[in-house]
């Protein structure tokens, strides 16, 4: 049970990695911005990949509609999440040290990897629900409007994941660090699950 | 007669030659390209050098790159210009004040990049202005004018602006001899009355910022050129001077009569700790300093009176003369530091003189007399060798780092290359054609980058397409890193490109500014962002805070400005992106249009003259809806009572 509990620890720690590092990244390419121009979506905001890139993607975005990316204040979920990820971090220490002194069992490890998964993917709605609302609600006075075949609006919602063409740029959206990090660490709460089950049989 | 003959025949020989190349273009095919290669930088890549040619007669400096010959950017230094409104907008025009007043163009010569330990830095490049004597200091990470410096006392300001290893100093020297302090003075009565002043200039090491630390007020003769001793002889500086025989007339004749003129050789760290414990006279010498200061953008001049002058007579062993085979121009140091080559120009040889044996002979005494009461040092003791070019009127010489000097011969056309040491002659390319300075990267310091070399030419014929009577001058690259000269590229330059630095890429394009912070921007009239748009009138004088973006202004309507007011549009740039100015120009304005760089603020003025609406518009092509990018100002008539009111899409304040 200790192999497990340490490596329960260890992985809901890994959470912390979002309070340094940036959840995700969204990256534009075009010719005309040789080196990309992009941003990191952080726990509790929005951060340009370079000082002024958030201004600089508002002013691109002007001229198809979209509203101006949102600041910190202007979004619930930035106060949330920060909140609820650290909450499940320390919540997952707990029950690695309780495992430690043998005060909970192994199976605690699944069900707090549950509620996690619960929460990612809830998360990753709220995220794509957002993305969605910014990429296609524009503004009716436009400076272009923009099309598809069959004479629809065009949506500028950036991938979830993967890469997508829209209008002249390339929009690249990856898990950053953060988010890496989260990954690693859920993973290694299952490890501490089946390690505490073997240990038990 | 005979080097007549013989310059003939190696005319012909030279002839002969390129015809061959000519004729069999067919079968050396692969050469061919491979000279094509070797200038060739594919699209999107990036050239290895920048060359910074002076503009001459256009007072400004271009940048190059180099192998390919690409022009990048003309700055504006000594003269107006129009692109950017630099000299015409409100913070900058303070930039062309002189003790003269305001003087809108300059004659820019010799560019010298700043140095740390006898190596290229990157920091700064000096120039100076040779008609109205001036040095300024330009930004190598903005590629702007910072400062600008008059030269009191001075004429002519030609031996000028090479810098010390440490750039401790940066130099000017008089060209013509001119009574110090100026006076009204028959002109036939000059001989021993006039003079010429060698002005020291320390330089702030962290800022650049430029002083007038001291004159030598040296013999009326006319300086030339310059150089700093490196290495082996930091602490000296050398100038060529002609005219020893102080002619006022027809100099052409009367000036090259003496078989030898002078080197004046100077130790200026002697100088420098004579004025540090309170040597030399405080004299008249009224001069503009001016300083464009980057956190507020704007230009100030300073008017300062005196300066210290030295009388070099007076701090023994500082200053010697050195006798150099008549009329010489260019004096050039190698980047050891221990020979110092003059170049006669109306001889055939280059004189090469050793720094020990200079050293010695001051130990010695070994003194020819002396010329005002400065010693001259005897040729035959400080002589170290004599290159027998076999070309006529050698100018210039710089060195590969690898043991060669390369001399630049004007009358003959061409370049000679030849080794340090055995002083003889390894090679030579003609050039086309008249052939002034010629560059090394690096060549003035102690670490040259031997890889090109690039001769700057005064007439250009036949070259390119004729385009009347006025062409630009010329330079041809030439490849040095092999054993022969290789003629790779012959490129237009714009005005005349006097001189000219160059500094590998590296050093500097990481460290080039892309667009001003608007944080830091603490320009007076700033409105950093659309909310601070606004007019307001004092007086006469209408201020108008306006900002630009892709692609509006804000505001874009004004009402209420009336005929015979002085309109002020301060234009901010809300931009944070690198490479998107936008332009600003006014129906019927006087001054010019400006080119606002991201995150800058600039200052045209416009005076009314009728009523009526009038546009504005921005002049550089910003977005796809730059043509949109525009507003308007209505003009109502001297004592109307029109509100004064301006507004973004009908949203009016006041
Ligand atoms: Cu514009």
């Amino acid at each position: 049970m200790k192999t497990a509990s340490i490596t329960m620890i260890i992985g809901s720690a890994l959470l912390l990695g979002l309070f340094l590092f940036p959840l995700w990244s969204i990256t534009l390419e075009a010719p005309q911005y040789p080196s990309g121009i992009g941003m990191y979506i952080n726990l509790d905001g929005l951060e340009g990949h370079e000082k002024h890139d958030i201004q600089n993607i508002d002013g691109l975005n002007h001229y198809i509609g979209m509203r101006k990316l949102p600041k910190q204040d202007e979004m619930w979920e930035f106060s949330v999440f920060p909140k609820v990820i650290g909450g499940m971090a320390i919540l997952g220490i707990l029950i690695g040290l309780l495992g430690l002194f043998k005060k909970v069992s192994y199976k605690w490890f699944l069900g707090w990897l549950v509620l996690m998964t619960v929460l990612g993917v809830m998360g990753i709605f709220d995220f794509n629900a957002w993305m969605t609302d910014y990429g296609t609600h524009l503004d009716p006075k436009a400076i272009m409007k923009m099309t598809d075949a069959d004479g629809n609006p065009l949506s500028y919602k950036p991938p979830l994941f993967g890469s997508r063409d829209i209008l002249n740029f390339t929009a690249h959206s990856y898990p950053a660090i953060g988010a890496i990090l989260m990954g690693i660490g859920m993973f290694l709460t299952f490890i501490a699950y089946i390690i505490g089950l073997k240990k038990t049989n | 007669m005979k080097t007549i003959q013989k310059l003939l025949l190696g005319l012909g020989a030279g002839l002969l030659l390129i015809g061959c190349g000519n004729n069999s273009k067919s079968d050396s095919g692969a050469m061919a390209s491979s000279n094509a290669e070797k200038v060739y930088i594919a699209p999107g890549e990036h050239d290895e050098f920048y060359a910074f040619m002076s503009g001459g007669y256009s007072g400004n400096l271009t940048v190059y790159g180099l192998p390919s010959g690409r022009m990048f950017k003309e700055i504006p230094v000594f003269s107006q210009f129009p692109t950017n409104g630099y000299g015409y907008s409100e913070e900058t025009k303070a930039m062309l004040n002189t003790s003269y007043g305001f003087v809108p163009w300059g004659d820019s010569h010799h560019p010298d990049i700043s140095q740390t330990n006898g190596k290229l830095d990157g920091r700064w490049i000096f120039i100076n202005e040779n008609n109205t004597p001036r040095i300024a200091r330009i930004s190598l990470e903005t590629f702007e004018t910072e400062e600008i410096i008059e030269i009191p006392n001075s004429a002519g300001n030609h031996a000028s602006s090479y810098v010390t290893e440490n750039t401790e100093y940066v130099v000017a020297g008089t060209r013509f001899a001119v009574p110090n302090p100026q006076k009204d003075m028959p002109i036939d009565e000059m001989k021993g009355e006039f003079k010429g002043p060698l002005t020291f200039i320390k330089v702030d090491p962290e800022h650049g910022h430029m002083e007038i630390d001291f004159q030598i007020n040296m013999p009326g003769f006319n300086y030339d050129l310059s150089h700093p001793g490196r290495d082996k002889s930091h602490g000296w500086f050398f100038f060529t001077s002609y005219n020893t025989e102080e002619a006022h007339s027809m100099l052409e004749v009367n000036a090259s009569q003496n078989d030898k003129d002078f080197i004046a050789a100077v130790n200026w760290m002697k100088i420098k700790e004579y004025v540090e414990n309170g040597g030399g006279t405080e004299v008249a010498g009224t001069y503009a300093h001016n300083i464009y200061d980057e956190s507020t953008m704007m230009a100030t001049t300073e008017m300062k009176e005196g300066v210290t002058s030295v009388d070099p007579r007076d701090v023994p062993g500082a200053v010697y003369y050195m006798p150099v085979p008549k009329s010489p121009h260019g004096i050039d140091v190698n980047p050891t530091g221990e020979y110092i080559i003059g170049n006669g120009k109306l001889s055939t040889q280059l004189s090469v003189y050793s720094f020990a044996k200079i050293e010695e002979a001051i130990k010695n005494k070994d003194f020819d007399g002396d010329a005002y009461g400065i010693p001259i040092l005897k040729f035959e003791s400080v002589l170290e060798g004599v290159v027998d070019s076999g070309g006529l009127g050698p100018l210039h010489t710089e060195f590969d780092g690898k043991g060669y000097g390369y001399t630049s011969f004007f009358i003959s056309s061409e370049v000679v290359k030849w080794e340090v040491g055995t002083w003889k002659v390894v090679d030579r390319q003609p050039s086309f054609y008249s052939v002034g300075h010629l560059t090394i990267p690096g060549g003035n310091s102690r670490e040259p980058f031997g890889k090109y070399m690039f001769s700057m030419n005064k007439i250009t014929k036949d070259r390119y397409l004729p385009t009347g009577p006025e062409l630009e001058h010329s330079a041809q690259l030439y490849d040095i890193s092999g054993d022969k000269m290789q003629l790779l590229l012959d490129f237009p330059t714009h005005g005349e490109p006097h001189y000219a630095a160059a500094i590998p890429a590296d050093l500097i394009k990481s460290k080039s500014k892309k667009y001003y912070d608007l944080e830091e921007n603490n320009h007076k009239y700033a409105a950093k962002n659309e909310s601070e748009g606004r007019v307001e009138r004092k007086g006469n004088e209408v201020h108008i805070y306006t900002t630009t973006v892709r692609s509006h202004f804000s505001p874009d309507n004004i009402e209420g400005v009336k005929v015979g007011d002085k309109v002020y549009f301060h234009v901010t740039n809300l931009e944070q992106d690198f490479d998107v100015p936008h332009g600003f120009a006014m129906i019927g304005a006087n001054t010019s249009e400006i080119l606002v760089m991201p995150g800058q603020t600039k200052t045209i003025i416009w005076e009314p003259k009728r009523e009526g609406v009038w546009p504005f518009y921005c002049t550089d092509f910003c977005s796809a809806l730059h043509q949109e990018m525009q507003g308007y100002v209505r003009v109502s008539a001297k004592n109307s009572d029109t509100k004064l009111r301006w507004s973004l899409d009908d949203e009016w304040k006041e």
